[in-house]
């Protein structure tokens, strides 16, 4: 800390006279920077632009590793024949719907957790033991440990518990849940855990001002605590989207999409790998990306627009 | 305000609420890996007949082995080359300054919010041109720079934390700026190591996409690709014990690291989170 004050006033009084010399310190400290990230940031390009590119040209394509001589170009062919198929918008739909009801209710119980462990202390530690065995296991091993749980052929314990005579995976209602259920389990906790770190943002007395003033319980939640959340909330909730709309290790557990549970990725994964289609599967690629884009900008503009403090006072 | 007893009761019943939901599936994998085959699908939660044989098949044959070392031997070292890579420029982000800081960090976003699945078909392709499809390397490259970002915003949060005028305070005491580093800073940073070598071990030991989709047999089939292709009696049946056995053996020792550092991981985690 001594230090510190001495430094500062020293460095201020060379900067005067000899600016030059703090210039050439400026770019050493620059160049020091750049040789830094550097490595990281070569990396991260390399390996995400170049294939990225690469998916972008194979989709322009016939490329079908089955018959390798007769690639050719063949301009948004591709494109149509995706935009065109049944197959692709039934799986957008079976993608969006896991998407919003895994989202909705990982929030919802998320943000339970959050207070629960905010308000009782003994419930923090506890809790957060708890909550991180789901995040420990493999979300392959999660899905099998759940597989088994729900299906009948497999004698589960849910089927028993709920009485039910037919096997749930065996059609599509039953497997919507059992896959939900999932990655609920799996994430919810670490929602909790984000939305806790917000929650301890939120200066009491600012609550206990309200509460003074006469403001319920709810209006304390809706009007103080969610709006200065709003930066928890929008990490949370932007993450877990993009993971929920990019589900694929459950669905492929689950028997691969069976019953019209296909996700997008597992559509665009058995495109290029069992029909080794690789045209059709770049142009596959190339269109989930743009979904994630989409969905990225949706929340960055949504939330971005109220995001300063001035905006939240509606 | 101090809790009431009625108010105790209710939080206890919804703690026993989650834990056993938390639980249950865990403590069901168990019992069926301990289950004889022919009690497998009995659908009791205690097993009639306990037996180790799962266990004993899953490590006498061969697939389940090559896999663990895969596994291990994959993400220890996609692990290390991110930590030690992103250390370096999560000390640049956090101490210096520098023009553009903000474009790596959009970067980094970038590549975290980036579909996994739109990079699988290029690599297969390309990884089977130059002789990287089913081999480490061809599972560490694409590892590794999906594990930047979060070591980059990881680190960088905790790099933020150190006390760094405590190194030229050394320096001043007599002390080389290697010993300051070492005495000083190197203790200080360690935690924050650690935890982010966790966190991105675990994110490389969760991969299932690109292991399923670059790999083809024990050379480097990770664990999670290995459960999904685990040779059952007939194409209609799984082994359903042998794979609860694996999987148990490959959760229990990772649930114990976490539990023991969750302290730590918590933090990392919303550090990187939400700071970042």
């Amino acid at each position: 800390m001594t230090t510190g004050a001495v430094a500062a006033p020293a460095a201020a009084g060379e900067q005067r006279p000899r600016r030059r010399q703090l210039s050439d310190r400026v770019r050493a400290e620059r160049k020091l920077a750049y040789m830094l990230v550097g490595p990281a940031v070569i990396v991260m390009l390399l390996v995400i632009a170049y294939p990225f590119i690469n998916t972008i040209v194979l989709s322009l394509q016939r490329a079908d590793l089955r018959f390798p001589t007769e690639n050719k170009w063949v301009g948004l062919d591709n494109y149509w024949a995706v935009l065109t198929s049944h197959l692709w918008w039934m799986d957008i739909i079976h993608t969006l719907i896991i998407t919003l009801v895994t989202v909705t209710v990982e929030f919802v119980l998320g943000m339970l957790l959050a207070l629960a462990m905010h308000r009782v202390a003994f419930a923090r530690s506890v809790l957060r033991t708890i909550g991180l065995i789901p995040y420990a296991i493999v979300t392959v091993v999660a899905a099998y440990a759940w597989q088994y749980s729900w299906s009948l052929n497999d004698g589960g314990w849910i089927p028993h518990l709920l009485g039910l005579s037919g096997d749930p995976l065996s059609h599509q209602f039953g497997s919507y849940v059992a896959i939900c259920m999932t990655d609920i389990w799996r994430n919810t906790p670490f929602v909790a855990l984000l939305l806790l770190a917000g929650l301890s943002l939120v200066p009491d007395e600012l609550l206990e001002a309200a509460r003074v003033d006469g403001a319920t319980a709810w209006q304390r939640f809706t009007r103080i605590t969610l709006p200065l959340m709003k930066p928890a909330i929008l990490v949370a909730l932007l993450f877990r989207t993009l993971d929920a709309f990019r589900i694929f290790d459950v669905i492929y557990i689950f028997a691969q999409g069976a019953n019209n549970t296909e996700s997008v990725s597992m559509l665009n994964y058995s495109t290029l790998l069992n029909r080794l289609n690789l045209g059709l599967g770049s142009a596959v690629s190339v269109l989930v990306f743009v979904c994630v884009m989409i969905i990225a900008a949706l929340f960055i503009k949504g939330f971005g627009a109220g995001a300063g403090p001035a905006g939240d006072s509606g | 305000m101090k809790p009431t007893a009625q108010q105790k009761f209710g939080w206890s019943g919804a703690f026993a609420v989650i834990i056993v939901v938390s639980l249950v599936p865990v403590f069901w994998l168990i019992m069926l890996s301990l289950k004889t085959p022919a009690s497998a699908t009995d659908g009791a939660f205690i097993p009639h007949h306990w037996t180790l044989s799962n266990y004993h098949d899953i490590f006498s044959a061969g697939l389940f082995t090559s896999a663990l070392r895969n596994s291990i031997g994959i993400a220890l070292i996609s692990t290390a080359l991110a930590v030690v890579i992103a250390s370096s420029a999560a000390y640049a982000i956090a101490r210096l300054d520098f023009p553009g800081k903000r474009a790596i960090l959009a970067v980094a976003l970038g590549v975290t919010m980036f579909p996994q699945i739109s990079l699988v078909g290029p690599l297969y392709n390309l990884w089977r041109q130059i002789g990287l499809f089913d081999t480490w390397p061809g599972l560490i490259i694409p590892y590794l720079t999906f594990a930047l970002p979060l070591s980059i915003y990881t680190l960088s949060a905790f790099f933020r934390e150190i006390p760094w005028e405590l190194e030229q305070a050394a320096e001043v005491d007599g002390a080389t700026p290697f010993q300051a580093f070492m005495k000083i800073i190197a203790p200080l940073a360690t935690p924050g190591l650690v935890t982010t070598f966790i966190i991105v071990f675990l994110l490389c030991w969760n991969d299932f996409i690109f292991a399923i989709s670059l790999t083809s047999s024990n050379a480097a089939q990770t664990v999670p690709a290995a459960l999904a292709q685990f040779p059952g009696a007939s194409q209609f049946t799984q082994p359903i014990g042998d794979i609860a056995a694996a999987a148990v053996v490959v959760t229990i020792p990772v649930m114990i690291i976490v539990i023991l550092f969750q302290r730590r991981i918590v933090s990392g985690l919303t550090a990187g989170a939400v700071k970042g």
